[in-house]
Protein backbone atom coordinates (compact mmCIF):
# COMPACT_ATOMS: atom_id res chain seq x y z
CA UNK A 1 0.00 0.00 0.00
CA UNK A 2 1.09 3.59 0.18
CA UNK A 3 4.12 4.87 1.96
CA UNK A 4 2.20 7.20 4.25
CA UNK A 5 0.14 4.35 5.67
CA UNK A 6 3.17 2.10 6.18
CA UNK A 7 5.03 4.87 8.00
CA UNK A 8 2.00 5.38 10.23
CA UNK A 9 1.94 1.66 11.11
CA UNK A 10 5.63 1.74 11.97
CA UNK A 11 5.19 4.96 13.98
CA UNK A 12 2.15 3.81 15.94
CA UNK A 13 3.69 0.50 16.98
CA UNK A 14 7.06 2.06 17.79
CA UNK A 15 5.30 4.52 20.08
CA UNK A 16 3.40 1.67 21.74
CA UNK A 17 6.68 -0.21 22.09
CA UNK A 18 8.38 2.47 24.17
CA UNK A 19 5.21 3.02 26.21
CA UNK A 20 4.81 -0.67 27.05
CA UNK A 21 6.16 -0.41 30.60
CA UNK A 22 4.86 -3.52 32.32
CA UNK A 23 4.29 -5.55 29.17
CA UNK A 24 1.48 -6.20 26.73
CA UNK A 25 -1.61 -5.88 28.89
CA UNK A 26 -0.41 -2.49 30.13
CA UNK A 27 -0.43 -1.03 26.65
CA UNK A 28 -3.76 -2.53 25.53
CA UNK A 29 -6.03 0.48 26.19
CA UNK A 30 -3.63 2.74 24.29
CA UNK A 31 -3.36 0.20 21.45
CA UNK A 32 -7.13 0.07 21.18
CA UNK A 33 -7.45 3.86 21.31
CA UNK A 34 -4.92 4.34 18.50
CA UNK A 35 -5.97 1.42 16.30
CA UNK A 36 -9.77 1.74 16.65
CA UNK A 37 -10.54 5.36 17.59
CA UNK A 38 -7.70 7.39 16.11
CA UNK A 39 -6.80 5.53 12.91
CA UNK A 40 -9.98 3.47 12.29
CA UNK A 41 -7.92 0.49 11.16
CA UNK A 42 -10.28 -1.93 12.93
CA UNK A 43 -13.73 -1.92 14.47
CA UNK A 44 -14.24 -2.62 18.16
CA UNK A 45 -15.30 -6.19 17.41
CA UNK A 46 -12.40 -6.85 15.04
CA UNK A 47 -10.01 -5.63 17.73
CA UNK A 48 -11.56 -8.03 20.24
CA UNK A 49 -11.35 -10.91 17.74
CA UNK A 50 -7.72 -10.23 16.85
CA UNK A 51 -6.82 -9.89 20.50
CA UNK A 52 -8.41 -13.31 20.95
CA UNK A 53 -6.28 -14.76 18.14
CA UNK A 54 -3.20 -13.49 19.96
CA UNK A 55 -4.25 -15.35 23.08
CA UNK A 56 -4.36 -18.78 21.47
CA UNK A 57 -0.88 -18.67 19.97
CA UNK A 58 2.24 -19.41 22.02
CA UNK A 59 5.05 -17.01 22.79
CA UNK A 60 4.98 -13.28 23.52
CA UNK A 61 1.33 -12.29 23.85
CA UNK A 62 1.35 -9.16 21.69
CA UNK A 63 2.28 -10.87 18.41
CA UNK A 64 -1.29 -10.03 17.42
CA UNK A 65 0.01 -6.58 16.42
CA UNK A 66 1.13 -8.34 13.23
CA UNK A 67 -2.47 -9.13 12.33
CA UNK A 68 -3.37 -5.47 12.87
CA UNK A 69 -0.54 -4.47 10.52
CA UNK A 70 -1.77 -7.05 8.02
CA UNK A 71 -5.23 -5.47 8.03
CA UNK A 72 -3.74 -2.08 7.22
CA UNK A 73 -1.29 -2.99 4.47
CA UNK A 74 -0.88 -6.72 4.01
CA UNK A 75 2.19 -8.80 4.83
CA UNK A 76 4.50 -5.78 4.69
CA UNK A 77 2.28 -4.06 7.25
CA UNK A 78 2.52 -7.16 9.45
CA UNK A 79 6.32 -7.03 9.27
CA UNK A 80 6.37 -3.31 10.11
CA UNK A 81 4.06 -3.82 13.09
CA UNK A 82 6.32 -6.67 14.34
CA UNK A 83 9.50 -4.61 14.00
CA UNK A 84 7.84 -1.47 15.33
CA UNK A 85 6.43 -3.14 18.40
CA UNK A 86 9.42 -5.23 19.43
CA UNK A 87 12.60 -3.51 18.24
CA UNK A 88 12.51 -0.09 20.02
CA UNK A 89 11.80 -1.60 23.45
CA UNK A 90 14.31 -4.35 22.70
CA UNK A 91 17.02 -1.79 21.93
CA UNK A 92 16.31 0.05 25.18
CA UNK A 93 16.58 -3.17 27.20
CA UNK A 94 19.71 -4.19 25.34
CA UNK A 95 21.40 -0.86 26.06
CA UNK A 96 20.23 -0.82 29.67
CA UNK A 97 21.47 -4.33 30.30
CA UNK A 98 24.95 -3.25 29.24
CA UNK A 99 25.04 -0.30 31.64
CA UNK A 100 22.74 -1.64 34.38
CA UNK A 101 25.50 -3.23 36.39
CA UNK A 102 27.13 0.16 36.85
CA UNK A 103 24.19 1.04 39.07
CA UNK A 104 24.61 -2.11 41.15
CA UNK A 105 24.88 -0.24 44.43
CA UNK A 106 22.35 2.52 43.72
CA UNK A 107 19.47 2.50 46.20
CA UNK A 108 17.30 4.08 43.48
CA UNK A 109 17.28 0.76 41.65
CA UNK A 110 15.07 -0.65 44.36
CA UNK A 111 12.99 2.53 44.51
CA UNK A 112 12.36 2.15 40.78
CA UNK A 113 11.25 -1.46 41.18
CA UNK A 114 9.07 -0.89 44.24
CA UNK A 115 7.49 2.24 42.78
CA UNK A 116 6.84 0.85 39.32
CA UNK A 117 5.33 -2.42 40.59
CA UNK A 118 1.92 -0.95 41.59
CA UNK A 119 1.87 1.20 38.44
CA UNK A 120 2.39 -1.92 36.32
CA UNK A 121 -0.37 -3.78 38.19
CA UNK A 122 -2.64 -0.76 37.66
CA UNK A 123 -1.83 -0.76 33.93
CA UNK A 124 -2.58 -4.49 33.71
CA UNK A 125 -5.91 -3.95 35.47
CA UNK A 126 -6.66 -1.09 33.05
CA UNK A 127 -5.85 -3.39 30.10
CA UNK A 128 -8.18 -6.07 31.47
CA UNK A 129 -11.02 -3.56 31.91
CA UNK A 130 -10.46 -2.21 28.42
CA UNK A 131 -10.75 -5.68 26.83
CA UNK A 132 -13.70 -6.58 29.10
CA UNK A 133 -15.67 -3.61 27.78
CA UNK A 134 -15.90 -5.19 24.34
CA UNK A 135 -15.50 -8.86 25.23
CA UNK A 136 -18.07 -9.12 28.02
CA UNK A 137 -21.55 -8.94 26.57
CA UNK A 138 -24.26 -11.18 27.97
CA UNK A 139 -24.49 -14.03 30.46
CA UNK A 140 -22.46 -16.59 28.47
CA UNK A 141 -19.39 -14.35 28.24
CA UNK A 142 -19.63 -13.52 31.96
CA UNK A 143 -19.81 -17.24 32.77
CA UNK A 144 -16.82 -18.04 30.52
CA UNK A 145 -14.72 -15.25 32.05
CA UNK A 146 -15.49 -16.34 35.63
CA UNK A 147 -14.84 -20.00 34.86
CA UNK A 148 -11.47 -19.22 33.22
CA UNK A 149 -10.52 -16.89 36.07
CA UNK A 150 -11.18 -19.64 38.62
CA UNK A 151 -9.42 -22.23 36.47
CA UNK A 152 -6.24 -20.19 35.95
CA UNK A 153 -6.19 -19.06 39.57
CA UNK A 154 -6.76 -22.37 41.28
CA UNK A 155 -5.91 -25.21 38.90
CA UNK A 156 -2.16 -24.75 38.69
CA UNK A 157 -1.29 -27.90 36.79
CA UNK A 158 -3.19 -27.00 33.63
CA UNK A 159 -1.66 -24.74 30.98
CA UNK A 160 -3.73 -21.50 30.86
CA UNK A 161 -3.96 -21.86 27.08
CA UNK A 162 -6.24 -24.87 27.58
CA UNK A 163 -8.74 -22.69 29.44
CA UNK A 164 -8.59 -20.00 26.76
CA UNK A 165 -9.18 -22.56 24.01
CA UNK A 166 -11.96 -24.04 26.14
CA UNK A 167 -13.61 -20.61 26.17
CA UNK A 168 -13.47 -20.65 22.36
CA UNK A 169 -15.10 -24.09 22.24
CA UNK A 170 -17.86 -23.02 24.65
CA UNK A 171 -18.44 -19.90 22.56
CA UNK A 172 -18.55 -21.94 19.38
CA UNK A 173 -21.10 -24.38 20.87
CA UNK A 174 -23.39 -21.90 22.58
CA UNK A 175 -23.20 -18.61 20.66
CA UNK A 176 -23.24 -19.63 17.00
CA UNK B 1 26.95 -32.51 1.64
CA UNK B 2 27.56 -33.07 5.28
CA UNK B 3 29.99 -30.22 5.81
CA UNK B 4 27.36 -27.63 6.59
CA UNK B 5 27.85 -27.67 10.34
CA UNK B 6 27.61 -24.22 11.87
CA UNK B 7 31.21 -23.00 12.25
CA UNK B 8 30.64 -22.03 15.87
CA UNK B 9 30.32 -25.70 16.73
CA UNK B 10 33.84 -26.29 15.55
CA UNK B 11 35.31 -24.08 18.23
CA UNK B 12 38.58 -25.66 19.36
CA UNK B 13 37.32 -26.04 22.90
CA UNK B 14 35.39 -29.15 21.79
CA UNK B 15 37.21 -31.96 23.56
CA UNK B 16 38.10 -29.85 26.57
CA UNK B 17 34.64 -28.40 27.01
CA UNK B 18 33.38 -28.87 30.55
CA UNK B 19 30.66 -31.48 31.00
CA UNK B 20 27.09 -30.20 31.20
CA UNK B 21 26.29 -28.79 34.57
CA UNK B 22 29.91 -27.94 35.28
CA UNK B 23 30.82 -24.96 37.42
CA UNK B 24 29.14 -21.85 36.04
CA UNK B 25 32.23 -19.81 36.79
CA UNK B 26 33.70 -20.58 33.35
CA UNK B 27 30.75 -20.78 30.99
CA UNK B 28 31.49 -22.41 27.67
CA UNK B 29 30.50 -20.50 24.56
CA UNK B 30 26.92 -21.43 23.82
CA UNK B 31 26.53 -22.59 20.18
CA UNK B 32 24.29 -20.27 18.14
CA UNK B 33 22.18 -23.16 16.88
CA UNK B 34 21.51 -24.32 20.43
CA UNK B 35 20.68 -20.77 21.50
CA UNK B 36 18.17 -20.49 18.64
CA UNK B 37 16.56 -23.87 19.26
CA UNK B 38 16.24 -23.25 23.00
CA UNK B 39 14.43 -19.94 22.50
CA UNK B 40 12.38 -21.45 19.66
CA UNK B 41 11.12 -24.14 22.03
CA UNK B 42 10.28 -21.55 24.71
CA UNK B 43 8.48 -19.52 22.05
CA UNK B 44 6.50 -22.54 20.93
CA UNK B 45 5.48 -23.82 24.36
CA UNK B 46 4.93 -20.80 26.63
CA UNK B 47 1.40 -19.52 27.01
CA UNK B 48 -0.57 -17.00 28.96
CA UNK B 49 1.99 -14.66 30.42
CA UNK B 50 3.81 -17.45 32.21
CA UNK B 51 6.90 -17.04 30.07
CA UNK B 52 9.17 -16.15 33.00
CA UNK B 53 8.69 -19.60 34.50
CA UNK B 54 9.52 -21.24 31.16
CA UNK B 55 12.63 -19.07 30.73
CA UNK B 56 13.90 -19.83 34.21
CA UNK B 57 13.29 -23.52 33.74
CA UNK B 58 15.15 -23.66 30.42
CA UNK B 59 17.99 -21.20 30.99
CA UNK B 60 18.79 -21.72 34.66
CA UNK B 61 17.67 -25.23 35.51
CA UNK B 62 18.10 -27.20 32.27
CA UNK B 63 20.90 -25.46 30.38
CA UNK B 64 22.70 -23.79 33.27
CA UNK B 65 23.58 -20.84 31.01
CA UNK B 66 22.80 -18.36 33.77
CA UNK B 67 22.86 -18.66 37.51
CA UNK B 68 19.84 -17.59 39.55
CA UNK B 69 21.35 -14.18 40.29
CA UNK B 70 22.14 -13.29 36.68
CA UNK B 71 18.70 -14.48 35.63
CA UNK B 72 17.03 -12.21 38.19
CA UNK B 73 19.14 -9.23 37.18
CA UNK B 74 18.08 -9.72 33.53
CA UNK B 75 14.47 -10.06 34.66
CA UNK B 76 14.74 -6.89 36.74
CA UNK B 77 15.78 -4.93 33.64
CA UNK B 78 13.08 -6.53 31.48
CA UNK B 79 10.40 -5.59 33.95
CA UNK B 80 11.51 -2.04 34.70
CA UNK B 81 11.82 -1.06 31.04
CA UNK B 82 9.29 -0.93 28.21
CA UNK B 83 8.52 -4.03 26.18
CA UNK B 84 7.41 -7.57 26.86
CA UNK B 85 9.31 -9.65 29.39
CA UNK B 86 9.63 -12.49 26.93
CA UNK B 87 11.32 -10.55 24.13
CA UNK B 88 13.36 -8.30 26.41
CA UNK B 89 14.68 -11.37 28.26
CA UNK B 90 15.57 -13.05 24.97
CA UNK B 91 17.49 -9.96 23.86
CA UNK B 92 19.34 -9.49 27.15
CA UNK B 93 20.19 -13.17 27.66
CA UNK B 94 21.18 -13.58 24.01
CA UNK B 95 23.49 -10.58 24.33
CA UNK B 96 25.08 -11.86 27.53
CA UNK B 97 25.70 -15.29 26.01
CA UNK B 98 26.73 -14.43 22.44
CA UNK B 99 26.70 -10.65 21.99
CA UNK B 100 24.58 -8.71 19.50
CA UNK B 101 24.10 -11.61 17.08
CA UNK B 102 23.07 -13.77 20.01
CA UNK B 103 20.35 -11.33 21.00
CA UNK B 104 18.98 -11.24 17.43
CA UNK B 105 19.02 -15.06 17.26
CA UNK B 106 17.28 -15.44 20.64
CA UNK B 107 14.69 -12.79 19.74
CA UNK B 108 13.87 -14.47 16.41
CA UNK B 109 13.68 -17.85 18.13
CA UNK B 110 11.21 -16.79 20.80
CA UNK B 111 8.93 -14.89 18.40
CA UNK B 112 9.01 -17.12 15.32
CA UNK B 113 6.53 -19.87 16.32
CA UNK B 114 3.89 -17.47 17.62
CA UNK B 115 4.40 -15.01 14.76
CA UNK B 116 3.93 -17.73 12.13
CA UNK B 117 0.85 -19.13 13.82
CA UNK B 118 -0.78 -15.76 14.50
CA UNK B 119 -0.30 -14.79 10.84
CA UNK B 120 -1.88 -18.05 9.64
CA UNK B 121 -4.84 -17.46 11.96
CA UNK B 122 -4.96 -13.76 11.04
CA UNK B 123 -5.13 -14.47 7.30
CA UNK B 124 -7.80 -17.13 7.87
CA UNK B 125 -9.71 -14.69 10.05
CA UNK B 126 -9.53 -11.94 7.43
CA UNK B 127 -11.19 -14.24 4.87
CA UNK B 128 -13.77 -15.62 7.33
CA UNK B 129 -14.60 -12.47 9.27
CA UNK B 130 -18.34 -12.85 8.58
CA UNK B 131 -18.51 -16.56 9.46
CA UNK B 132 -20.85 -16.91 12.48
CA UNK B 133 -18.95 -19.96 13.83
CA UNK B 134 -15.63 -18.13 13.74
CA UNK B 135 -17.20 -15.11 15.43
CA UNK B 136 -18.81 -17.23 18.15
CA UNK B 137 -15.54 -19.02 18.91
CA UNK B 138 -13.63 -15.72 19.06
CA UNK B 139 -16.25 -14.17 21.36
CA UNK B 140 -15.65 -17.15 23.67
CA UNK B 141 -11.87 -16.70 23.44
CA UNK B 142 -12.20 -12.97 24.16
CA UNK B 143 -14.29 -13.64 27.26
CA UNK B 144 -11.80 -16.31 28.37
CA UNK B 145 -8.94 -13.83 27.88
CA UNK B 146 -10.66 -11.44 30.31
CA UNK B 147 -10.78 -14.20 32.91
CA UNK B 148 -7.15 -15.10 32.33
CA UNK B 149 -5.92 -11.48 32.43
CA UNK B 150 -7.80 -10.95 35.70
CA UNK B 151 -6.15 -14.03 37.21
CA UNK B 152 -2.69 -12.99 35.98
CA UNK B 153 -3.17 -9.43 37.30
CA UNK B 154 -4.05 -10.78 40.76
CA UNK B 155 -1.15 -13.21 40.64
CA UNK B 156 1.43 -10.59 39.67
CA UNK B 157 -0.06 -8.00 42.04
CA UNK B 158 -0.58 -10.25 45.05
CA UNK B 159 1.94 -8.23 47.11
CA UNK B 160 0.66 -4.85 45.90
CA UNK B 161 -3.01 -5.57 46.60
CA UNK B 162 -2.11 -5.95 50.27
CA UNK B 163 -0.64 -2.44 50.73
CA UNK B 164 -2.93 0.59 50.85
CA UNK B 165 -0.44 2.91 49.15
CA UNK B 166 -0.06 0.46 46.26
CA UNK B 167 -3.83 -0.03 46.01
CA UNK B 168 -4.13 3.77 45.79
CA UNK B 169 -1.60 3.89 42.92
CA UNK B 170 -3.46 1.06 41.15
CA UNK B 171 -6.82 2.83 41.52
CA UNK B 172 -5.43 6.17 40.31
CA UNK B 173 -3.89 4.45 37.26
CA UNK B 174 -7.12 2.62 36.37
CA UNK B 175 -9.22 5.77 36.84
CA UNK B 176 -6.93 7.88 34.67
CA UNK B 177 -6.81 5.34 31.84
CA UNK B 178 -10.24 3.70 31.80
CA UNK B 179 -12.49 6.48 33.08
CA UNK B 180 -10.74 9.77 32.30
CA UNK B 181 -9.11 8.41 29.10
CA UNK B 182 -5.79 10.07 29.85
CA UNK B 183 -3.14 9.04 27.34
CA UNK B 184 -0.72 6.38 28.60
CA UNK B 185 2.30 8.62 28.05
CA UNK B 186 0.93 11.19 30.54
CA UNK B 187 0.05 8.49 33.05
CA UNK B 188 3.61 7.15 32.88
CA UNK B 189 5.11 10.65 33.16
CA UNK B 190 2.97 11.67 36.15
CA UNK B 191 2.17 8.53 38.18
CA UNK B 192 5.61 6.97 37.49
CA UNK B 193 7.80 9.64 39.14
CA UNK B 194 5.32 10.08 42.03
CA UNK B 195 5.32 6.32 42.69
CA UNK B 196 9.12 6.13 42.58
CA UNK B 197 9.31 9.19 44.86
CA UNK B 198 6.97 7.52 47.35
CA UNK B 199 9.47 4.66 47.43
CA UNK B 200 12.56 6.92 47.45
CA UNK B 201 15.58 5.33 49.11
CA UNK B 202 15.06 7.06 52.45
CA UNK B 203 11.57 5.54 52.64
CA UNK B 204 12.67 1.98 51.88
CA UNK B 205 12.97 -0.54 54.62
CA UNK B 206 16.51 -1.82 54.82
CA UNK B 207 16.97 -4.78 52.47
CA UNK B 208 16.42 -8.12 54.07
CA UNK B 209 20.02 -9.12 54.64
CA UNK B 210 20.45 -11.68 57.36
CA UNK B 211 21.40 -9.78 60.48
CA UNK B 212 25.12 -10.05 61.07
CA UNK B 213 25.91 -10.00 64.71
CA UNK B 214 29.45 -8.80 64.47
CA UNK B 215 29.98 -7.49 67.94
CA UNK B 216 33.35 -6.32 69.03
CA UNK B 217 35.37 -9.29 70.14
Amino acid sequence: MNLQENLTVLGVFSLLSVLAVGGGAAVLPETKALVVDTHHWLTDDQFRDIYGLGQVVPGPNMLMVMVIGYHVSGYFGALLAYLGFFVPAGLISWGASRIWDHFEGSPWRRSLQEGLAPLVVGLMAAGTISIARTAIDGATTVAIAIAVFLGVRFVKKVNPAIFVLGGGVVGFLTLS
Amino acid sequence: MNTSLPPVEAAPTGPDAPPPGAAPTAPAKVPMAELFITFLIIGATSFGGGVVAYLRNALVLQKGWLDEERFLSALEISQALPGLNATNMAIIVGDRLRGVVGSVVAFLGITLPGATLVMVLGVLYASNAKNPYVNAALIGVGAAAVGMLTAVTFQIGRKQFGKWIDVAIILVTVTLINYLHVSLIWVLLTVGPVAVFIYRPSQLEPPSVPPKQETVP
